[in-house]
């Protein structure tokens, strides 16, 4: 696949595969086209006006890029592929960004925000997601006695935990993290890694980080991309040893340069 | 200070001709912009203090609920000040929902293309229209083409067209505060885009809508010329103190109308009167006005991030 910002392409033709039930990493510096890549996988590039993408980028054997409207399918009478709208496929991948975003509601709501707006009313099972889900995030016994207050008084690292939190809400098969851990202190990073190793019997991880040693503990295999092209990819005792393929490799992942 | 007489003669801080320049001239600055400030309020306050000063011989609750008598060179406002209610009311629910659907619209959902620019275009300059031509666009297109007459509709609507881009305007600011990571994050976990506008962009941006709402109260309250050409008159016979006095395809009275027609058609009017009629309309606005500060300071305490 490829993706360009108007004229400026920041991805050049890269092409991979994310096996099912791995965790798969992807480092770099910054501009390397991290996030971007993140983005088109669940299609919120869409919503950036400039931005061109081509090439094919399959989950779960669908293209994503030929995802219509589910409405028009039905109207033409075709029968629902996997995905049959993008806000499928959004709650098919979970995202969590970078910055902590708490949505202006209670915790509570906050977490229980995407089983409602999928059509889930029932407070019971919606008690259950949402404790679950904290849980999950290891954020549930810092707020449980204050669920229906609001979610963006938490402090940032709480914040960030609670996105975590609503990521997982929607019960997601593949699960894109980027730079989760950058306002979350390192304590709470390895309670929620372990919770990450944990999840990977049920569903997919892309990791996107800049701290190579948080790949190394965590992947399967990791992809080392530099200037929107693929340095290396492969699995963690090829990248972290002390001879992968490419010398540029060593260099990044030993913190040599960049 | 007891630092500095410690400190190293060479280290002693002592002001070089530059650093004196430099806070001279921040001061004269700064009083500069204070002074202007304060100019501002020099008007308001002579304003009212003459209005009220003038009015006050005529000035009485009794005043504002009696008609207007004798030719209207005695008597009170009554028609007038139902008029401008009706006018204004109308007025605004036809502008307001169009405007804030408009400008959800534009600022939500319209990608950048060249129908959305154009209607960009076409807001901004329908904002820079003077009264006097959506005047005559209202008798052309509300009293003549559709037929309503001159009459409470076509000046209504008339007064909605020309409040209508300023609201739109002010609803796509209000919108436009709301940081787009917000926006984002439920976009991520797949809601869509009403979905998010419903539950997180509108609840957080309404306190802007309905100020930028509210404050066109003035204008339509205010404006003389497009009700004149399309249904506001110089006088009405109606019940003292009926508020349901007109109905949709009647004309009216209107207080900015009535405050025209009294200083330049009427001989002989009580001195006070015109002065009075401007303390009213005046008085209704800065109400309004006030009362949706409140609402927005009350608004913004419960802000949520």
């Amino acid at each position: 696949m490829r993706l360009s910002y108007g004229s400026r392409e920041v991805l050049h033709g890269i092409s991979f595969d994310v096996y099912e039930n791995e965790i798969f990493a992807v480092i770099g510096p910054a501009q390397s086209g991290k996030t971007s890549l993140l983005r088109c996988i669940n299609r919120t590039i869409d919503s950036v006006a400039n931005a061109k993408v081509s090439g094919t980028i399959r989950v779960d054997g669908q293209n994503v890029r030929k995802i219509g409207h589910s409405f028009f399918r039905r109207l033409a009478g075709k029968r629902p592929p996997r995905f049959s709208d993008v806000f499928e496929l959004r709650r098919a991948v979970g995202m969590v960004a970078p910055l902590p975003v708490g949505l202006p509601l209670s915790i509570y709501d906050n977490v229980a925000f995407a089983p409602r707006a999928s059509g889930l009313t029932r407070r019971a099972d919606l008690d259950t997601i949402v404790e679950e889900c904290l849980r999950q995030a290891a954020l549930w016994d810092e707020v449980k006695d204050r669920l229906h207050s609001l979610g963006t008084k938490l402090s940032g690292g709480q914040q960030q935990r609670l996105t975590i939190a609503r990521a997982l809400s929607h019960r997601p098969e593949v699960l894109c993290l980027d730079e989760f851990s950058i306002a979350i202190d390192p304590v709470t990073t390895m309670r929620i890694e372990d919770v990450l190793k944990e999840l990977r019997s049920e569903i997919t991880i892309l990791l996107v980080t800049n701290l190579t040693q948080q790949a190394r503990r965590l992947a399967d295999r990791t992809m080392f991309l530099w200037n929107g092209d693929i340095v290396e990819l492969d699995s963690n005792e090829v990248i972290f040893s002390d001879n992968p393929k490419d010398r540029r490799t060593y260099e990044y992942v030993n913190g040599i340069f960049g | 200070m007891l630092a500095n007489e410690y400190a190293p003669d060479d280290m002693r801080f002592t002001q070089t001709p530059f650093g004196r320049r430099r806070e001279l001239t921040e001061r004269i600055a700064k009083s500069i912009f204070f002074l202007m400030a304060v100019a501002m309020i020099i008007p308001l306050v002579a304003i009212v203090g003459y209005l009220v000063l003038r009015a006050w011989p005529s000035l009485s609750l009794e005043f504002v609920l009696d008609v207007p008598r004798k030719g209207m060179t005695q008597g009170g406002i009554w028609p007038a000040f139902v008029g401008t209610v009706y006018l204004v009311v109308i007025s605004l629910a036809v502008s307001a929902p169009i405007g804030v659907m408009a400008a959800v619209y534009l600022n939500e959902y319209a990608k950048d293309n060249w129908l959305n620019r154009t209607i960009n275009l076409a807001v901004i300059n329908l904002a820079g229209v003077p009264s006097i031509v959506h005047a005559l666009f209202g008798l052309g297109a509300f009293v003549y083409a559709a037929r309503f007459g001159y009459s409470i509709l076509s000046a209504s609507l008339t007064l909605a067209i020309m409040t209508l881009p300023v609201i739109i305007a002010s609803t796509r600011e209000a919108l436009a505060s709301v940081p787009m990571s917000f926006r984002e994050a439920c976009w991520n976990v797949g809601a869509t885009r009403w979905q998010t506008i419903r539950a997180i962009v509108l609840p957080n941006s309404i306190s802007g809508i309905l100020t930028g709402v509210i404050l066109q109260v003035s204008r339509a309250a205010g404006e003389t010329a497009p009700i004149m050409f399309t249904g506001a008159v110089f006088f009405k016979a109606i019940e003292r103190g009926n508020l349901f006095a007109y109905s949709l395809n009647e004309q009216c009275m209107a207080l900015s109308m009535h405050l025209y027609t009294l200083t330049t058609q009427v001989p002989n009017v009580e001195d006070s009167i015109p002065y009075a009629t401007a303390v009213v309309l005046l008085g209704s606005v800065l109400v309004v006005n006030a009362t949706a500060i409140a609402f927005r300071v009350w608004l913004r305490a419960r802000k949520k991030w």
